[in-house]
């Protein structure tokens, strides 16, 4: 095989699996390492650099890159990344003067933003600073679009929300709240340079079943109903609660029911655990709480008696399940009423757009998708753009985040007459992280401590007050433990064959055994058959060194399972090994390049 | 001393032995020999013969004499019995252990100044007597310990890392052995760990004295240009004429090579040790045929690696002396020792 490009960015990137795997590409080594260092202040302008929302997302993230932790190739549990964000952010000092400033004039282009959530914050946060007159349009009274209406105040305190929404309303960004845009067309008359629209996925889905009119006054959308009781026009539910459907929204239901007087909350799954949307901590979480989740229950009916909702009625499934876990047959095998005073619909939300004209020049696919470009965040007219859930359909705050990040390029490329792919590429810089004798500037000891669990509110104290914080945060102690569990996985091996004299010292020292000597062979298999245990389902690469100057054999090097212990660079006499620190830089809207004179 | 430990680590789909044992769990104590060291390519060569042959290691005894060598055997199996004891005596101290259990898959760790120097006299006749054990040389042509020194295996002219060449005639151990009887003679090289591990394991089944003289660079003292211990110059000379690979009772012989070129030697336990020659000429059961290549080679400038004599049908010591073939421990008190009277009697005989 061909040696290995290292000079991509990308295979470093990769390796770090927890950045590689966050939409945003937020450097979690870094700043976990950062933290490990009690700097918590600068663990949090890292995070912000590229999440925007560090104390939001320290809470509520959908934490893509915790699944993905290298951890878990050797335990259980991965690091408690998302924790560790919180972290930063509850021990950050006061950082306003190391944000990004207003400046002291504009460049005199006006930006409309429609929709105050993650999304058109972060264009804002991007664009602002550099000049642009951002307006930022809300048909609510308050800012923060789905982080403040359907993420409950027990998970995310609106403290911590106004303080990252503050930030970026302090570097000049007008807010105009209770202003729904009604119609695009009049938006982009009046005169917007660019025109961003992060609206979300606001339609919740609602269940046409038997008996849904009759019982309409017991029967809630989801989300809705959680904007409601977030902006307190609910305040009760009855006593027996149903939830239907398994997503986080469902498990954010079924928690609010129990803070507004539910006594017995089931949320009723229509598949067996595995198919759940839930990530694994919500489902844990609600469960901590008591809630019961039903699986193999499809709805069927709604059950009334003289026009009140008495209980819903249900299809008892049975699935058989392939190898894989697939579902390959499934039958009823019977039916069952379950009493209940309320139901909550939590089965999925849309987007929708009634407000953009079909005349205004922006496509819509079939399914009422905007058709947005996936790497400039256009739509089908020049000048408007998408980002959050309202570009793709429902996904995450951090996917937001991340949109508005690119959509915040295009827009500054737009404005400056660029064309909108003209984006800087990914860079690397890599640097040694050797400081002495078997001594690195990060701590590279394996620590086999296991995760530390986030301590909870007492059950009996968190539902008397609905906007009381469950998780306590990490403790110092438990700070000072779980950073170890980091694996630094962006100080990446560094192998300079001509250096190498093939002793061996660094396979024998690998305590995972990731390296080996051998006759290059054609295909990768062939070389993967040399290591002991390489698994090759795991979507890692093989690192294949140059010709070794003594034999011509070559170093191989399976990056799905080193621990980045450094172990390889200790123990070689020659240094062809070394520990080097990789630092991405992804660009954000103020890196891009200023137009070269022509 | 190095500051870290080698942490225990097992992969989702670590393989593991007939014991139900990893390969981690045959290692030993961090290695505080210099990084890059031969001597710690052959301690991994040895864990993983040990964890292929599933040994358990409670039923192996690694013992050694004095030098940087004799220092690896704490670096493997931390389970199994072992000693470290006096310079160039680890011979006696074996012969006495397998008298005692001859049950035991014992592996000796020396050193050319161990073994060549202080210790020839006892090498000698462990293996005149085919004491049932693995004897390793660790053979880097130089005192490491002491700083460099010339050993008694350091080829004429051989440059130092400081000072004048090396104007003493050394002792080859592979001829030496071969001159001596005894039953297993083989040379590897610790950057060869395919054909290491393949003569660690043939020689631990072998019955009577097997011994591997393993080409092991010291990275300190003798790796530099000039030097004929060096990882450069052995890459360089290596060459293989014997490749030996142990054939388990259990296993069938896959003769997947042309006639003539593979080699079957029937083993005590039932198994084989198959070579496969790579020099099609060379017969590694003809003594003298073995002693004359050895010395071509020499001439040569060539450093002949694999199993370069084999002779099975020799009777171990345990044998030739007629020794207890259950290990003492195992026998009853009131047999191990019949009484006074017994003693008394036999004294009688002798006067």
């Amino acid at each position: 095989m061909k040696p290995t490009d290292t000079s991509n960015p990308d295979y470093f990137h990769k390796v770090v699996d927890c950045q590689w795997a966050c939409p945003a590409h937020t450097p979690v080594p870094h700043y976990i390492r950062l933290i490990a260092q009690g700097d918590y202040s600068e663990a949090y302008l890292v995070n912000r650099a590229s999440n925007v929302f560090p104390g939001i997302l320290g809470r509520v993230c959908d934490r893509p890159c915790e699944p993905a932790c290298r951890r878990t190739r050797v335990e259980e549990k991965p690091v408690a990344i998302c924790r560790l964000k919180r972290v930063a952010a509850d021990h950050r000092d006061d950082i306003r003067d190391r944000l990004p400033k207003k400046p002291a004039t504009t460049n005199g282009k006006k930006i409309a933003l429609i929709g105050a959530g993650p999304a058109s914050f972060t264009v804002a946060n991007d664009l602002a600073p550099l000049g642009y007159e951002c307006t930022i349009f809300e048909k609510l009274d308050k800012p923060g679009g789905l982080m403040r209406s359907n993420i409950p105040a027990f998970r995310l305190p609106e403290s911590v929300l106004m303080d990252e929404l503050g930030y970026i309303l302090d570097m000049g960004v007008e807010l105009k709240l209770g202003t729904p845009v009604e119609s695009m067309s009049a938006l982009l008359k009046e005169g917007y340079d660019a025109v961003f629209v992060g609206t979300g996925a606001p339609k919740g889905k609602d269940l046409g079943l038997p008996g849904r009119e009759e019982s309409e006054a017991n029967i809630h959308i989801g989300i809705n109903w959680l904007e409601e009781v977030a902006f307190e026009h609910t305040d009760k539910i009855g006593e027996n609660v149903l939830i239907i459907g398994v997503g986080n929204t469902a498990m954010d239901c079924c928690r609010s029911s129990l803070r507004l007087g539910a006594k017995d909350v089931k949320v009723m799954a229509r598949k067996p655990r595995a198919f759940f949307k839930a990530s694994e901590w919500e489902l844990e979480d609600a469960e901590e709480e008591n809630v019961d989740i039903l699986v193999n229950h499809s709805p069927k009916a709604f059950v009334h008696e003289n026009g009140k909702l008495t209980g819903m009625l249900f299809e008892l499934m049975e699935y058989d399940l392939d190898e894989a876990g697939r579902i390959t047959e499934q039958r009823v095998v019977g039916e069952k009423v379950i009493p209940c005073d309320d139901v909550i619909l939590a089965i999925g939300q849309e987007n929708a757009f009634p407000w953009i004209e079909d005349d205004a020049g922006i496509e819509f696919d079939k399914w009422s998708v905007p058709v947005v470009d996936k790497v400039t965040f256009e739509s089908s007219r020049k000048g408007v753009f998408f980002g959050g859930d309202s570009a793709f359909g429902p996904l995450n705050i951090i996917w937001a985040v991340e949109h508005g990040h690119q959509a915040a390029i295009s827009i500054h490329n737009h404005c400056r007459g660029l064309p909108l792919t003209d984006r800087l590429p990914d860079q690397i810089n890599l640097s040694s992280a050797k400081m002495g004798m078997a001594e690195w500037r990060y701590s590279n000891a394996f620590d086999a401590s296991s995760r530390r669990k986030m301590e909870h509110v007492e059950l009996v104290d968190r539902f008397k007050k609905i906007d009381t914080e469950v998780e306590l945060g990490f403790t110092a102690e438990q700070i000072a433990t779980e950073v170890q569990r980091c694996l630094n996985c962006d100080v990446h091996t560094i192998f300079d064959a001509p250096l190498c004299e093939e002793c061996d010292a660094c396979i024998d020292v690998c305590p995972v055994e990731c390296l080996t000597i051998t006759p290059n062979a054609e295909s990768e298999k062939e070389l993967r058959d040399a290591l002991s245990a390489s698994d090759p389902t795991v979507d890692q690469d093989l690192f294949v060194s140059t010709a070794l100057p003594l034999t011509g054999r070559v170093m191989i090097k399976d990056e799905n399972i080193c621990l980045h212990c450094g172990l390889c660079a200790e123990r070689c006499p020659t240094s062809a090994w070394d520990m080097k620190e990789g630092v991405i830089k992804i660009h954000h809207a103020a890196d891009q390049l200023e137009p070269t004179e022509a | 001393m190095t500051s870290f430990v080698k942490p225990k680590i097992l992969r989702p789909n670590e393989p593991l032995n007939e014991l139900g044992l990893a390969r981690v769990d045959y290692e030993g104590n961090m290695s505080t020999l210099c990084a890059g060291c031969g001597h710690d390519s052959v301690t991994a060569a040895i864990v993983r013969a040990f964890y292929e042959l599933s040994i358990p290691p409670h039923r192996a005894l690694k013992i050694s004499g004095i030098g940087c060598s004799s220092k690896t055997t704490s670096y493997f199996m931390n389970d199994s019995h072992g000693a470290n004891t006096v310079h160039g005596r680890m011979p006696s101290f074996a012969t006495g252990a397998l008298s005692a259990n001859n049950d035991l898959a014992t592996i000796g760790i020396s050193g050319d100044g161990d073994s060549l120097s202080i210790g020839l006299g006892q090498m000698a006749h462990a293996m005149r007597r085919n004491v049932n054990m693995l004897y390793m040389l660790e053979n880097n042509g130089v005192y490491g310990l002491t700083k460099g020194q010339f050993s008694a295996s350091a080829d004429l002219g051989s440059l130092p890392k400081k000072g004048d060449p090396n104007e003493f005639s050394p002792i080859d151990p592979v001829a030496f052995a071969l001159s001596v009887g005894a039953t297993f003679v083989a040379r590897s090289f610790s950057g060869d760990r395919n054909q290491l591990v393949s003569l660690i394991k043939a020689g631990l089944k072998h019955k009577g004295f097997a011994m591997i003289d393993v080409i092991s660079p010291c990275v300190s003292f003798n790796d530099h240009k000039g030097s004929t211990k060096s990882y450069a110059h052995t890459y360089e000379f290596y060459s293989q004429a014997v490749h030996a690979d142990y054939i388990a009772p259990s296993e069938e012989i896959v003769a997947a090579y042309d006639e003539g070129e593979v080699m079957p030697v029937e083993l005590h336990d039932g198994g084989y040790i198959q070579l496969r020659k790579i020099d099609a000429t060379y017969d590694p059961t003809d003594r003298g045929a073995a002693f004359n290549r050895v010395m071509a080679s020499d001439n040569a400038n060539e450093i002949l690696t694999g199993l370069l004599y084999i002779d099975e049908s020799q009777p171990d010591l345990h044998e030739t002396q007629n020794m207890e073939a259950r290990p003492l421990n195992q026998i009853p008190y009131a047999e191990l020792n019949p009484g006074a009277d017994k003693l008394r009697a036999l004294q009688a005989e002798f006067r």
